[in-house]
């Protein structure tokens, strides 16, 4: 059977840093493996700025920003199989793959899991209504027009804030199609600031705060949908339904890691990130599975998906080269107003950043991280905001014995 | 020019299309008048694709009849047509002493009207038949199945249509006269086509053909059911289709596996008089959710991937009591007219009976010669998911497009998309596409794989992007281009 050290599943931008940073380790016998055409992901189809600041100190459209790493990995003579799929990752890691030449086979010493995310849809949240032609993800509106030179519509209404709705409601107006507004069914949105004045309030387009769509007519192409605002159970509030006459509705309502494959191969899932359990070394419950970036829980910013990764394949090589890494003995808790905190078990043998993001919004509050009821570490925040991830350092010598560590947020 | 056939099938469900397919074993020139852009767009697409077995309706009725025979065929029809079928099991699920009574009642009448299999379990048998389901007995139905409503329509239609079949797609019939010697003539999007025999086989649309036929009187009303489609890692808790009690007219809102996996529930049931509306209301899901999870307590928001509606057209009486299916012809005031009205459920198990049923009234009144010609098999696209390793391994030698997997959830390659888009019916709408191959019916519903689907429909066959339909007719995809080229 076909071996090798290391098989990294998708060619995004986790990937892809991934396998770079590999190399950088020692480790050549690489192999990447992109169901399209073209690795670089989701950033094929992201073709406004804002990446790359905190990696470059520049900001880069998403294609220029992939092309870094594509071109490094290229130069490095990292292979990269594409218009290939993974069908299957087994726990003892062999990796099925197929592509038009047939199906084989692969051992693997290490997997790399960085299968991305996808986009929670229409039925998923379970709005009511007909089902016309016409209601969109963000991003399939996305790809019709940037990857397909396709426009999916002219009269838009836009479906929750997050980033890409906010990006896409630019998009649209910049191509000429009206966008009515963005509604947020939670009282705070769920994209970060700079789209907010970038996207929109450069645009005049309004954000709806505290509002949702309780109904989408049109038994052929959208017609137009209904608009309430909701109560602080966001129920929608009697009375207060206005109409919205579009042949367009985004929905910008969730990402979701993307982890079949994971769950095929024996990988714990956490019930809030839906992504895997990790370990300080990105390693999920299954012994040589690593998983970063958006598969394991949604990013805000491309480039904490590098930096993630980056330190994923430090690990990741080491496993390769000595068979194993440190017993990661220490769990990790989210507490107060805190959602999520990544990785769940470190060894308190090594400093280590941890992520997380908090509940709902919250003003001159402090990130701390206590061992217990010991405070080992503290960051101090004007304003906290579930739109953006947070990353906090931990160092080793804070760390003492092997209890649970817990995070919360406090002002 | 009008268009000359011997028989013109006024509607292209799993009724028409079985009727168009058994009048194609005789020599005759057959036409079927769709008014969607594909088969199975309404009622036959849109239930919840249980093979019965044939005990719930009162003995002596065609509905009774009908069911048995088609439950019992329908293991060879899936052979010889080449869709999904299982032969499940289905239970009733009860709790209460009356529950008892009931499920006992319904036992006897099935026994009256021929059913098989038949029994009444205890909780033990109950848990190790449906480990997952809430109830202290049942009525297990062991001939009970499941199939691929679409599919099974595209199925039939298709074997038509390779047996001579004409379909044409929206086509909606609009009038109908006839000519001095008693030929019908359609008219249907604006085209005129002369027939010498008529066959109503319009579901929804049956009371208002039935009227052009000049049978009057017909009372059709349409009982609107709402359903919740379920990820297909739920499937694995649900064996088999769980029902409650049965009351006289309604089944009850249930939880049903299906062919691919999933799990769905419902439906409710709610009188309408508007056909065309399939909206689903908020209240609606809260309900079926509720009621289903007394059966079957493993219904979880985070596994929902789409909603659904459906209509049964029930032809009632002046009371607003349901009928029987009514199969005739009316030699009086529309001869060689064959009218079938109030076509509802089990007419997805009974299509075929039905069919047949129709057929002989026809036989009886003139003499078809036999199609020396026809074909009975029909062979459906190869799926590439499910089959053996050594199995896609030879697909893919034979066609390197079976390795190209386009729709990641329900793993679709491209080799069954092509195959998909060049059909034989020529149906060329997105939903025709899914339908055929299942992509885009997934978790994620599209969000990779229809713009390549889209494209492909494009480059395919030719068509403007400002024509790809979504399914039905003005339900286009996209508006334009960003740029020209």
């Amino acid at each position: 059977m076909e071996t090798r050290d290391v098989v990294i599943v998708g060619g995004g931008p986790a990937g892809l840093a991934a396998a770079v940073e590999l190399y950088k380790q020692g480790i050549r016998d690489i192999l990447i493996v992109e169901r399209e055409k073209h690795p670089g992901g989701i950033l094929r189809q992201c073709i406004h700025d804002g990446f790359g600041l905190a990696c470059f100190h520049t900001t880069l459209s998403g294609p220029e920003y992939a092309a870094r790493f594509i071109q490094e990995a290229k130069t490095m003579g990292i292979p990269c199989e594409t218009d290939t799929t993974v069908l299957h990752i087994s726990g003892d890691k062999q990796v099925t793959v197929v592509n038009e030449k047939g199906i084989r086979q692969i051992q693997a010493k290490a997997v790399i899991l960085t299968m991305g995310c996808r986009e929670r849809t229409r039925g998923a949240v379970g709005i009511p209504g007909e089902r016309p032609a016409g209601v969109f993800t963000a991003g399939v509106a996305q790809a019709y027009m940037n990857l397909y030179n396709r426009m999916p519509g002219r009269e838009a209404v836009i479906l929750g804030s997050g980033d890409i709705g906010m990006i896409m409601a630019r998009r649209l107006t910049l191509e000429g199609a009206h966008v009515q507004a963005v509604l947020e069914i939670q009282p705070f949105p769920g994209g970060l600031p700079r789209n907010i004045e970038q996207c929109l309030n450069d645009y005049g387009i309004p954000l709806c705060l505290s509002h949702t769509v309780t109904d989408i007519h049109g038994d052929a192409r959208l017609t137009g949908v209904t608009v309430c605002k909701v109560d602080e159970n966001l129920r929608p509030i009697p009375g207060t339904e206005r109409e919205y006459a579009c042949d367009t509705l985004i929905l910008s309502v969730g990402l979701l890691p993307e982890n079949e494959l994971s769950l095929e191969a024996g990988v714990e899932v956490d019930a809030r990130t839906k992504g895997a359990v990790v370990d300080e070394y990105f390693q999920t419950s299954v012994p040589g599975i690593f998983a970063a970036g958006n598969v394991l829980h949604v990013h805000d910013l491309v480039d904490f998906v590098s930096i993630e990764a980056e330190e994923l394949a430090r690990g990741a090589a080491e496993y390769v080269r000595e068979g194993r890494l440190r017993e990661c003995g220490i769990e990790l808790g989210a507490g107060a107003h805190v959602g999520y905190t990544v990785p769940r078990r470190i060894s308190g043998g090594r400093d280590v950043t941890l992520s997380l993001r908090v509940k709902g919004e919250l003003q001159n509050c402090s990130i701390v991280v206590r061992q217990d009821k010991r405070e080992i570490a503290r960051k101090n925040m004007k304003r906290a905001i579930p739109a953006e991830m947070i990353r906090i350092p931990v160092k080793a010598e804070t760390v003492k014995g092997n209890g649970k560590l817990e995070v919360s947020a406090e002002w | 020019m009008q268009r000359q056939y011997d028989v013109l099938v006024i509607g292209g469900g799993v009724v028409g299309s079985a009727v168009a397919r058994e009048l194609s074993r005789y020599d005759l020139k057959i036409g079927v008048l769709e008014k969607n852009p594909d088969v199975c767009c309404e009622t036959s697409g849109r239930n919840s694709a249980v093979v019965h077995g044939g005990f719930a309706y009162d003995t002596g009725t065609l509905k009774a009849k009908l069911r048995v025979e088609g439950n019992r065929m329908m293991g060879q029809l899936s052979r010889e047509l080449d869709f999904p079928f299982k032969r499940c099991g289905k239970v009733l699920v009860g709790n209460t002493a009356e529950d008892m009574e009931t499920l006992q009642r319904t036992m006897a009448q099935g026994a009256a009207n021929g059913a098989s299999n038949l029994s009444i379990i205890d909780r033990d048998r109950l848990h190790e038949l449906v480990p997952a389901v809430t109830g202290r007995f049942a009525m297990f139905s062991a001939d009970s199945g499941i199939l691929d409503p679409f599919q099974y329509t595209i199925a039939l239609a298709e074997s038509a249509c390779l047996n001579g079949t004409d379909y044409f797609f929206d086509h909606e019939v609009t009038d109908i006269a006839r000519d001095p010697e008693g030929n019908y003539i359609l008219t249907a999007s604006g085209l005129k086509y002369r027939c010498r025999w008529v066959v109503n086989c319009a579901g929804l649309g049956c009371g208002k053909i039935s009227d052009m036929l000049g049978i009057k009187g017909y009372r059709i009303i349409g009982s609107k059911g709402d359903y919740i489609i379920l990820d297909n890692h739920t499937g694995k808790l649900l064996p088999m289709p769980v029902y409650p009690v049965p009351s006289n007219t309604y089944m009850g809102i249930h939880v049903t596996n299906t062919i691919d996996g999933n799990v769905i529930v419902g439906p409710n049931a709610e009188t309408v008089s508007d056909f065309s509306y399939y909206g689903v209301p908020k209240r609606n899901m809260e309900y079926l959710r509720e009621s289903a999870s007394r059966l079957w307590p493993h219904i979880r928001r985070e596994d929902y991937i789409r909603n659904y509606s459906g209509i049964l057209p029930k032809w009632v009486d002046e009371n607003g009591v349901i009928q029987d299916f009514k199969i005739e012809i009316r030699d009086d005031a529309a001869p060689r007219a064959v009218n079938l009205v109030g076509i509802e459920s089990p007419g997805l198990t009974a299509a075929v009976p039905i069919a047949r049923y129709a057929v002989e009234l026809m036989r009886e009144r003139e003499k078809f010669r036999e199609n020396p010609g026809f074909v009975p098999e029909r062979k459906g696209i190869v799926r590439f998911a499910g089959q053996s390793l050594q199995e896609q391994r030879r697909l893919i030698a034979e066609d390197g497009d079976y390795g190209q997997i386009v729709c990641r959830c329900e793993k679709v390659t491209k080799a069954e998309l092509l195959k998909a888009i060049r059909n034989p019916l020529g149906v060329h709408t997105m939903t025709g596409i899914k339908y055929r191959t299942r992509a885009m019916m997934g978790r994620c519903q599209g969000g990779y794989c229809q713009m390549r689907i889209e494209q492909m429909i494009e480059e395919e066959l030719g068509v403007k992007e400002t024509n790809v339909l979504y399914g039905r007719r003005g339900s286009n995809v996209l508006v334009g281009r960003v740029r020209e080229d």
